[in-house]
């Protein structure tokens, strides 16, 4: 599992004389950036059509190959520096909490025993008890003490050990979090970040594998996202920090040990846009998190079988990014979502009904939506492997879709 | 049998206080100029726990003296009128009234600073008053009107005062102790020597989340004061009913409290100067500060179910804290009983004026539904429930 994805993202970054204009991180997204711009030491990278141009027309000359993106990472390969993805969190963290004095991290075990998953290892050291602090076992007092502490213009990181303790604190994270910006008329902004491990693990029993997106997806007022890769997990970790809105930023068990090389350069991505992992003409894959990998596995099938999927790690869980998914979409017309969430009212369930809604006319065929089973997860090996979505079942529905 | 006996404890601290106003060598009396300090004794002494009890001697002026009957009698005339206009059905949904507690609102800020802040819970409109609110921002938020001071999307639990220092308001049972520790978190991480007074009920007392926040804040010497308002009520359930151990003030253990009648606005402020002398060197304090409401726990509850009329007159007979700042400004002969009872002339009309300049602002606009979901939105679009009429990018 570690190293087997090595550099499958095809988000590769520019060198580094491409950059942009701090200022325009905060304005929406795909209206206002402009990759050629080069202006101050951070850029942005988004996944836009320049970039798909490219690599479909490499597509048509190259042997399909399931990894297709392998030949991109040309000149940036060599700089930048491998990490694991663990890693890279903390090097986001870390570099945030240089920036801006503001910036504290709240959680069990974080400070002197170095963070469970090691992602805050070596900062209590650095930055001493007071901006890492080591909480005791009491999720719904100390999530809302942070959400306090928001509201005076702090910027606390609170880390939940796992996603699924975070359900002790649910009234302050749906009621406080979310809600004080809009029934305070505006007065208090809550720039939170609120993050964890979740996902189903090797296993871990049916209490510590808990998908809690799909119980936080109608929240209003928060923002949700979902990393997985080293490259995605430190820019979106410091495009959650700096965001002026509560964020919840979900991490994967399994997915801390990935590595991946990621450029020297300081980098912060766009928190609602999706990542378009391989780019493709039959079918458009949806995916986020663990399930991607399960897909670009499937997808290695699917192409030495004949096939050409299109594969987006949508990264935003809230607010989808209904562009780039609808401009997939409109290029496919067909759609197949694999998620590791429940199947009732999941990600997928209302990725589903959004995509419906949007782009009806598009579909040639019915939004087929693969998740994990609305059963607690089970001890038992073999009986976990199939609660979640196995590549074998990615495969069929996609021919099953395609026919 | 169970209302009487609580019923004569809510009436005890009454003796005190006669003997005070009867034994006026305790008292020093002024000639009604305004700086001279004069010196007030509380009505009981302080009870306290793990902790030394501050003097029972309180030093006031004429001018706070005025300004307290003023304050509370605007409030009492505030929420009097709010009643009113429940019933007249311009207010809706839920209105929690706090008169009966004014002194706690009127005491505390007269012991404190705008920099230290103040959290508390759904029964707010007097608290957002005394942090420097105006009556037309609230009568228009009580009716939902953009005038009010969060646009008339909050309602009467949401009130908010961002340079006031009041962080509100708030509809969960509980909830807003925790973050009234992170605001006291977050006054220690920039060291700027203010506190925090996170107020709650004593419902909210038996709440979890309000150990586990205590624990924290005396783990990390957080300047928070927790501000127990008990009214002996938690909605329809007397407070022996619901606790096993009433005494609230104890219930910190390792965090020293001190019991305070609430009903005495020196009292409070002494109190609460204290607190902040104490928060700021050595962490959490608790105050239980014994009041009463005098309506139900809000205007759906006729408040006669649970209690007898009979203790609520006798409360309000014995410990009513504008009573007892009038007999003191009588007494000290720094106004005359014609004047108080123009304050209060002028006090009414003034509700009267706010109340129809609410009126006539407008109800929000329909894109008002959109705004401030988030700090800056991303271009999604929202709709209304049919989707056909209300449709917004958000802004």
């Amino acid at each position: 599992m570690a190293t087997l994805f090595q550099g499958v993202g095809a988000v590769t970054p520019f060198s580094a004389s491409s950059s942009l204009d701090s200022n325009k991180l905060l304005l929406p997204s795909r209206k206002s950036l402009s990759i050629s711009d080069s202006r101050g030491s951070i850029f942005v990278y988004r996944s836009d059509a320049l970039n798909l141009k490219a690599a479909t027309r490499k597509q048509d000359l190259l042997i399909p190959n399931a990894v297709a993106t392998k030949g991109e990472t040309s000149t940036s390969a060599k700089s930048g520096h491998e990490l694991l993805l663990f890693e890279a969190l903390r090097e986001g963290l870390e570099e945030e909490m240089e920036r801006d004095p503001r910036v504290c991290v709240m959680g069990e075990d974080v400070g002197h025993y170095g963070g469970s998953y090691k992602v805050t290892k070596g900062l209590a050291e650095k930055y001493g008890d007071l901006r890492v602090l080591d909480t005791p076992i009491a999720e719904n007092s100390f999530t809302g003490m942070g959400i306090g502490a928001a509201m005076t213009g702090l910027r606390p990181i609170v880390e939940g050990m796992n996603m699924g303790f975070l359900l002790l604190a649910f009234n302050q994270i749906s009621n406080n979090c979310g809600m004080l910006h809009y029934t305070s008329g505006g007065q208090f902004t809550i720039p939170i970040v609120i993050r964890g491990p979740g996902g189903v693990g090797r296993q871990l029993g049916a209490e510590h594998s808990q998908r809690l997106e799909s119980y936080f997806q109608s929240i209003p007022g928060i923002q949700m996202v979902a990393c997985s890769t080293p490259y995605n997990a430190k820019g979106l970790m410091k495009a959650a920090i700096r965001s002026e809105n509560p964020v919840i930023l979900f991490e994967h068990v399994l997915l801390y040990n990935l590595k991946e090389r990621i450029p020297d350069e300081e980098y912060v991505l766009s928190l609602e846009e999706a990542e378009m992992v391989r780019p493709g003409e039959h079918i458009t894959i949806l995916t986020y998190s663990r399930m991607r990998y399960h897909v670009m596995q499937a997808a290695k099938t699917l192409v030495n079988k004949g096939y050409d999927p299109e594969v987006i790690d949508i990264r935003s869980l809230k607010p989808f990014d209904l562009y780039t998914i609808g401009c997939s979409v409109k290029k496919t017309h067909r759609v197949l979502i694999v998620e590791e969430c429940m199947r009732t009212g999941g990600i997928g369930a209302s990725l589903t009904a959004a995509i419906t809604e949007n782009f009806h006319d598009y579909l040639d065929a019915p939004i087929v939506c693969l998740s994990s089973q609305d059963v607690p997860t089970p001890y038992a090996g073999t009986l976990e492997e199939w609660t979640v979505v196995q590549p074998a079942q990615i495969v069929s529905a996609v021919e099953q879709l395609c026919q | 049998m169970a209302l009487s006996r609580s019923g004569s404890n809510l009436l005890k601290p009454i003796s005190p206080f006669f003997s005070c106003a009867r034994a006026p060598s305790i008292l020093s009396r002024s000639i009604s100029s305004s700086n001279d300090s004069i010196t007030v004794e509380t009505s009981i002494p302080f009870t306290a726990h793990n902790c030394e009890p501050p003097s029972r001697s309180v030093t006031t002026s004429a001018a706070e003296l005025r300004s307290f009957f003023r304050d509370m009698a605007l409030m009492r005339r505030m929420e009097i009128a709010a009643d009113s206009l429940y019933k007249a059905k311009l207010i809706r949904g839920f209105c929690h009234l706090y008169d009966g507690q004014e002194a706690v609102a009127v005491g505390m800020e007269a012991a404190i600073t705008r920099k230290d802040c103040i959290i508390t819970a759904y029964r707010d409109h007097c608290t957002f008053l005394s942090r420097g609110g105006n009556l037309v921002e609230v009568f228009a938020e009580l009716m939902g009107r953009r005038a009010g001071m969060s646009n008339g999307k909050g309602g009467s639990m949401h009130f908010y005062r961002k340079e006031g220092g009041f962080y509100g308001g708030h509809g969960i049972v509980g909830a807003q102790v925790p973050l009234g520790c992170g605001l006291a978190f977050a006054q220690k991480y920039s060291k700027d020597e203010n506190v925090t007074f996170a107020m709650y009920g004593d419902g909210a007392a038996n709440q979890g989340q309000l150990f586990e926040a205590l624990n924290i804040a005396a783990l990390w010497d957080l300047p928070a004061i927790l501000v127990c308002e008990n009214n002996h009520y938690g909605m329809g359930t007397a407070e022996w009913r619901a606790a096993k151990s009433p005494a609230y003030y104890k219930r910190g253990d390792y965090v020293p409290g001190l019991k305070v009648d609430g009903m005495d606005a020196f009292a409070v402020k002494q109190a609460c100067k204290f607190a902040k002398e104490h928060a700021l060197k050595n962490g959490p304090i608790i105050l239980e500060m014994d009041t009463y409401r005098y309506h139900g726990h809000s205007m759906s509850d006729p408040g006669s179910t649970y209690r007898t009329r009979d203790e609520i007159s006798g409360v309000r007979q014995e410990r009513d804290p504008i009573e007892r700042i009038r007999k003191l400004l009588l007494s000290h002969e720094i106004s005359t009983e014609t004047e108080l009872k123009d304050i209060e002339k002028e006090v009414r009309k003034e509700v009267d004026n706010a109340i129809s300049k609410a009126k006539e602002s407008e109800m929000p606009d329909p894109s008002e539904l959109f705004t401030n979901v988030y700090v800056k939105g991303f271009g999604v679009e929202a709709y209304g429930a049919d989707r056909k009429e209300l449709r917004a990018t958000l802004p």
